[in-house]
């Protein structure tokens, strides 16, 4: 639906970031196209949450390039947004979080709370709508960091291992809000070192490792025939991994 | 000791009877204090959020002084507003030296490094915190600043109190631009100072007392509204 005359697809060309000397992301280049929902997977420290920062703008590549089909970088921030692993919720009421968002967003003054109720009642937190939004739940919470982003219909909504705090019943709650959020025709890219959660939610992986980006397939393909030697190991878990002098990769 | 004794039973004799020239004192004492902690949290706190967000050359050596004028010795600060509002100053004209305004002035430049150093390292703690949230939102500068200051709106009130224990405590600074008149511009501190190389200790005495209890009693309250606003907004 926005493939035509929206800031997808998102291309990335030999994109590298370093911090401290020290190389987090080494030469990605891929193209995430609107519709599937994107997974970004990988075990912990390889680079997944960087690699989403950077596509989101809110962390600069030392090198390469990072192309969006939207020339107006204003526009091109408000048709995205961002939930994060641990949601930051200002001092406020839940319903005045996402108000906020809106606030920032330039949405008219009259048109705010409607679309922050909308925004709460699609993931199931009107009743929350007053409470103060720093003594909810972790799931509330995360589920209230949907709503904010959500309010702003954005075309790409990045998450950040949403799940990662979560128990159970909560991270169930957040994949059924994430699957509507999907189904409505918004591109979702995720983060994750959660295999079945990638299988639940992903229709095509990006394997991540040590900043490498090792593998982009279609989720099916990626579990039954993993086409790299790292990702066939990920999947069976076994980790940790040393590093070959020849950069290929083997469990211990 | 029995001096001691003597003095503190006149310094409660002159609180319980409601002694009218003490009451004007201790009115004109938070007047003044409370007017210069205002002006300096106007601007002190805008200016510490600004320094704590911004990033500019030199804000290093920004924050470097902005600590460091903390420490600002206030008989200094009288002498340079003195010496402003003094006749042949370039502030002359209007008249102010030796009236509460300039008590104020005096006071408000005491008092603003304090709100805004202490300011400026809360929302910068704060913006640690909240940096990733706000920028992917799009509040960036000064939003980004104001947001933060709101939202940790209860944390400053420690450093307007702050603020507040150094305008009420200050007696070298008023003193200076005040001229400590009677019935004009003699405040809590300069009354204590006088009156003690007079030997009034009665009176001297019972002003200390009022001016701990108010500080006490403004910390207390203050406390209690943090309490409470934590209590709601979490």
């Amino acid at each position: 639906m926005h493939a035509s005359r929206g800031i997808l697809p998102l291309a990335l060309h030999d994109v590298c970031f370093s911090a401290g000397g020290q190389a987090i992301i080494d030469r990605v280049s891929t193209e995430l196209a609107a519709g599937p929902s994107t997974i970004i997977l990988g075990a912990n420290g390889a680079g997944k949450s960087v690699l989403m920062r950077l596509m989101h703008g809110l962390l600069q590549p030392t090198s390469g390039e990072i192309a969006w089909n939207e020339p107006d970088a204003e526009r091109l921030r408000r048709r995205q947004a961002m939930v994060f692993q641990r949601p930051i919720m200002l001092r406020r009421s839940a319903l005045a979080n996402v108000i906020y968002a809106l606030e920032v967003a330039r949405v008219a003054r009259a048109e705010r709370e409607q679309i922050a109720f909308e925004a709460l009642e699609s993931v199931g937190l009107t009743q929350l709508a007053h409470r103060p939004a720093r003594v909810l739940s972790g799931g509330e919470q995360q589920r209230l960091a949907l709503a904010r982003a959500w309010a702003l219909h954005p075309e790409v909504l990045f998450l950040d291992e949403p799940t990662a705090s979560l128990d159970p019943t909560a991270t169930r709650e957040i994949e059924m809000v994430i699957r509507a959020f999907d189904a409505s025709g918004t591109k979702i890219v995720m983060a994750t070192h959660n295999l079945g959660q990638a299988r639940r939610l992903g229709d095509e992986v990006l394997f991540i490792n040590q900043g490498r980006l090792v593998e982009c397939a279609p989720v099916e393909t990626f579990f039954k025939q993993p086409a790299s030697a790292e990702a066939a190991a990920f999947i069976k878990g076994e980790l940790p991994w040393n590093r070959c002098a020849d950069r290929c990769w083997r469990p211990c | 000791m029995d001096g001691i004794l003597q003095a503190a039973r006149g310094a409660f004799g002159l609180i319980v009877s409601g002694d009218a020239a003490l009451a004007e004192i201790v009115l004109l004492s938070l007047q003044v204090s409370l007017s210069a902690v205002a002006l300096a949290t106007l601007f002190g706190l805008p200016l510490g959020a600004a320094i704590a967000v911004g990033r500019f050359s030199g804000r290093r050596a920004a924050v470097v002084l902005l600590n460091a004028l903390m420490g600002l010795p206030p008989v200094v600060v009288g002498l340079v507003v003195y010496l402003m509002l003094s006749r042949a100053g370039p502030l002359g004209g209007m008249g102010l030296l030796f009236t509460p305004p300039a008590m104020v002035i005096a006071q408000a430049i005491l008092v603003l490094p304090i709100i805004a150093a202490l300011c400026r390292q809360a929302v910068e703690d704060a913006w640690i915190e909240y940096e990733e949230q706000l920028r992917s939102l799009g509040a960036v500068g000064l939003r980004a600043a104001l947001t933060l200051v709101w939202d940790i709106r209860f944390s400053l009130l420690t450093a307007i109190l702050a603020g507040l224990g150094r305008a009420s405590a200050e007696v070298g600074a008023v003193m200076i631009v005040g001229g400590n008149i009677d019935g004009v511009t003699r405040v809590m501190t300069t009354t204590i100072a006088l009156e003690t190389s007079k030997g009034d200790l009665p009176l001297a005495l019972s002003l200390g007392i009022v001016l701990i209890a108010l500080v006490i009693a403004l910390n207390a309250a203050a406390f209690l509204v943090k309490e409470a606003a934590q209590r709601r907004y979490g």
